[in-house]
């Protein structure tokens, strides 16, 4: 099977204190993967080293059959490897018009010679912000794109971060619990999001709320103490009875 | 190798000074991570408030120290109710402007009551003069300068190490979020710790008038010294904060000793390189936010 | 979908609006020119509020754009007076090589430091740039044989410009220089803010951990900015002492640095006129208040500071923009 993106033995320790161990993940192309597991069991952990803020102890990070473990965080990006945050990481002074089309324009710098990049007035790329606004708007962002992002509802920033991490058109994208604080009645919205992204993007979803990862995913990873404790469908993690050990304790 | 005793002991004294001014700014620091550049305003106040109560007020020179830690420390919870705490959770660059524009009142303020003269301080006739010890002439001073400062870090050490209030600290400057969800109020503890700092920067500068001098530009002038100090220390260790301080001090007397003609040359370049190689501090971690 | 297509170049026309040159900027730089013919007398004076501003402007851009706070940005102001200063009293007096040399040893200089501070928390950094500052005021003090120590590099001579016009006692002639100098970096500068690199700057300041998400290379960004910070104020510095013909060493003191943190917060960031419209105010009230009495300027300052820090965010251009939308909001209000 040809892994989109893959981690081989993944192992890293803060001194003595090991979160991630032996890790061995695989997403295929357009998966839709969850990654879930009790507070503390390494997930965050586990994607600041696909991201590349952290650097594992040893083993691998592969996306689309080239290693990147030694890549910096920004070049990963660029090569397609996105992300969006549990807690909401915004540029609260920008426009998510400007957001957005700054994100579109750094995955486009290259097109650009160094004087255009440098002086040209962001204006004048009227392409790059037709594209970011038809984004906003896809993401039901479009009304609110022209006023600073610290003044919009919790619920329109979440739909932003997700909105910056699409815009840098990732193949791999790594959703950080995107329900998170989101009220019962908000999430629908999200919800949809979720289910119209297309499906050239492979996605691995950090959750908590379960209805969302049984609705969404096709695979399921638990991870428990930093390792590995299984990965099935959904159907085989429900029936599986160490899951339901580590989630319901003992004795059910 | 008489005179590098003499430095060497010099500069311990020195150093001993700083330490006493700069502890509170470490811990308050490390607790709250405010940018404090006034710090030295504290130290700049215990000093005219001593000379104050000498000469106007014809109060001996012991017994005016605690009233210095008292009245500085008191005085340093007004500022932090009015000033400082609006300001916790602000950008690095709104601390450092707030800090410039009261050490700018303090000094002006200081000029204007006192004029921008040194000031003098007499010293009790038991304290000056030198001890002959194995054929070194220790100022006396200096060596109760030593005394004090010993006494000081041995019951801040205690203190921080065997109280509960010492733990309380210790726990809010290791992770102040779980801290407060253990039930301790990190403001509460931030303010008390803020007054003790403070308090101990008054008795420093009081203590130092006759070793550091005392003008109105006291708190620009050891600015750099005073931070210095606690980066190099590692924000919120006593102990960093004391070996930093002691090498620092006896590093700037050598310097001033040996090659008076490089200046402050030493001190900035050792700075830079203490700061690169240590960006945490020398005995300092990283936090974990 | 041409109805989308419609709404989409709005919002190009909204970016485009905020890009323009506004009437009040070129009534700004038309003030400029008025002040040559209105205040005949006091173009020394007025040379300097404008070097002083173009120097804010440096700052602005790694202060206010991209949020990196630093306490020592006169070491590139007096390397590029010094390296300027040296060259005129060493037979060098063409003015445009010297702010030619003076920019290229500063931006140097910029890139080298700029690698120290990518280390430690902010209060490092902070320091870093402090004890640069100091360092370098030191080794000039020192170098007393160079660089005359504390009185001053003595015998600098500029030569016309063009080879034509001469710098005379009134300052005219340097007048106009500063001031067509500065109009073009600040052109230079305006266009780089309001480019796609510009904008990666602001997002930096705002957001760090979501810049390096979206693939903004920081570092890479941070010192190339603070390069070319250092290139401004260094011309800055040369062009203090081609008009004054003499380089003293308060151009490396760290009064100098923090007195131009101050001009730029009092004027506001991130604006490109505050480190102009900060130094106007500062200098005059600097000039008015110490002939008073010198303790009434800092105490002034000190407690405007504290005032700014509590309450007044955004110095005097953000006051005035805030002022300006509460305008519009409530005439809003009337016509609906």
């Amino acid at each position: 099977m040809n892994a989109i993106l893959q981690t081989r033995d993944l192992w890293k320790a803060f001194g003595g204190l090991i979160v991630t161990k032996n890790v061995n993940l695989s997403l295929a192309p357009g998966a839709r993967h969850a990654l879930i597991g009790p507070n503390g069991a390494g997930k965050t952990t586990l994607i600041n080293q696909l991201t590349g803020v952290l650097r594992p102890s040893s083993g691998s990070v592969w996306l689309d059959g080239e290693e990147i473990t030694r890549i910096p965080a920004n070049e990963r990006v660029c090569r397609g490897l996105s992300r969006t945050f549990q807690i909401n990481t915004l540029f609260p002074q920008l426009t998510p018009l400007e957001a957005v089309t700054n994100a579109i324009c750094v995955r486009e710098r290259t097109r650009l010679n160094i004087l255009k990049r440098r002086f040209f007035r962001v204006s004048r790329r009227s392409a790059v912000i037709d594209e970011a606004y038809a984004l906003l708007e896809q993401l039901n962002l479009a009304q609110d794109c022209l006023v600073e992002t610290h003044t919009l509802a919790y619920g329109k920033q979440r739909l932003l971060e997700m909105a910056l991490a699409l815009a840098t058109k990732p193949k791999v994208l790594l959703l950080d619990e995107p329900a998170a604080g989101v009220p019962e009645g908000e999430s629908d919205e999200l919800f949809e999001v979720l289910n119209t992204l297309p499906k050239e993007i492979s996605i691995l979803l950090i959750e908590h709320d379960m209805n969302l990862v049984f609705n969404f995913a096709d695979r399921i990873t638990v991870l428990v103490n930093g390792e590995e404790l299984v990965t099935g469908t959904p159907s085989e993690i429900v029936e599986d009875p160490r899951v339901r050990e580590v989630y319901l304790g003992k004795g059910h | 190798m008489h005179s590098f005793l003499g430095v060497l002991f010099d500069g311990l004294a020195y150093g001993a000074l700083l330490f006493v001014i700069s502890v509170g700014l470490s811990i308050t620091l490390g607790l709250m991570g405010f940018n404090n550049l006034a710090h030295g305003v504290f130290a700049m106040a215990g000093g005219y408030l001593l000379v104050t109560l000498i000469s106007k007020a014809g109060i001996g020179f012991l017994p005016a120290l605690p009233i210095v830690f008292c009245v500085v420390a008191l005085g340093s919870l007004v500022l932090e109710r009015t000033l400082y705490r609006p300001l916790y959770k602000s950008t690095p660059l709104n601390q450092v402007l707030l800090s410039v524009g009261i050490i700018f009142v303090a000094t002006a303020g200081v000029n204007y009551l006192w004029g921008p003269g040194q000031q003098p301080v007499v010293i009790p006739e038991w304290l000056s003069g030198q001890y002959a010890v194995l054929g070194l002439d220790l100022s006396r001073y200096r060596l109760f300068l030593m005394v004090i400062v010993a006494a000081i870090t041995l019951a801040l050490v205690f203190g921080l190490e065997r109280t509960r209030f010492g733990a309380k600290i210790r726990a809010s400057v290791d992770n102040q979020r779980t801290a407060e969800s253990m039930g301790i109020r990190v403001d509460r503890v931030f303010q008390l710790t803020f007054a003790l700092g403070s308090g101990l920067a008054g008795l420093g500068g009081a203590l130092g008038v006759d070793v550091l001098g005392l003008d109105p530009n006291f708190a620009i002038k050891y600015l750099v010294y005073f931070l210095l100090v606690v980066v190099v220390g590692g924000p919120g260790s006593v102990f960093g904060t004391l070996l930093a301080a002691l090498l620092l001090g006896v590093a700037d007397i050598a310097g001033k000793y040996y090659v008076p003609q490089l200046g402050a040359f030493i001190i900035y370049a050792a700075m830079i390189i203490l700061l690169l190689l240590f960006p945490h501090g020398l005995l300092g971690r990283r936090k974990s936010r | 979908m041409s109805d989308n297509l419609a709404k989409a170049s709005r919002h190009v026309s909204f970016l485009r609006g905020r890009e323009r040159w506004k009437s009040a900027e070129i009534a700004f730089w038309l003030t400029l020119v008025g002040v040559y013919f209105v205040f005949p007398s006091s173009l020394v004076f007025a040379s300097q509020i404008l070097i002083t501003g173009l120097f804010a402007l440096s700052l602005d851009m790694i202060l206010g754009y991209a949020g990196i706070v630093t306490l020592g940005h006169a070491a590139f102001f007096g390397i590029g007076a010094y390296t300027a200063g040296l060259m005129a009293a060493h037979g060098w007096h063409d003015p445009f090589l010297g702010l030619l040399v003076a920019g290229v040893t500063a931006g140097i200089a910029g890139y080298l430091c700029s690698f120290l501070l990518s280390k430690g928390g902010d209060l490092t950094r902070l320091m870093i740039t402090l004890g640069i500052g100091l360092l370098l005021y030191e080794v000039v003090n020192s170098a007393t044989k160079y660089t005359g120590g504390v009185d001053g590099l003595q015998g600098v001579e500029i030569g016309k410009l063009f080879g034509v016009f001469g710098f005379d006692l009134y300052g005219k002639t340097a007048y106009i220089y500063v001031l067509i100098i500065s109009f073009l970096l600040f052109v230079f500068t305006r266009s780089m803010m309001n480019s796609p690199y510009g904008l990666a700057l602001r997002s930096i300041r705002e957001n760090q951990t979501r810049a390096l998400a979206i693939g903004i290379p920081i570092s890479a960004c941070l010192t190339n900015i603070y390069s070319i910070a250092a290139v401004i104020a260094g011309i800055a510095g040369a062009l203090l002492t081609q008009t004054t013909q003499f380089v003293g060493i308060d151009v490396l003191s760290f009064q100098r640095s923090a007195d131009l943190l101050l001009i730029l917060i009092i004027g506001g960031t991130a604006t490109m006129y505050g480190g102009f419209v900060g130094a106007v105010v500062f200098l005059l009230a600097q000039n008015w208040l110490s002939n008073l009495n010198p303790q009434y300027w800092q105490f002034f300052l000190g407690i405007l500071l504290i005032v700014m820090t509590l309450y007044l965010r955004g110095g005097i251009l953000g006051g005035f923009s805030r002022l300006v939308n509460l305008f519009r909001h409530w005439r809003n209000k009337e016509h609906s």
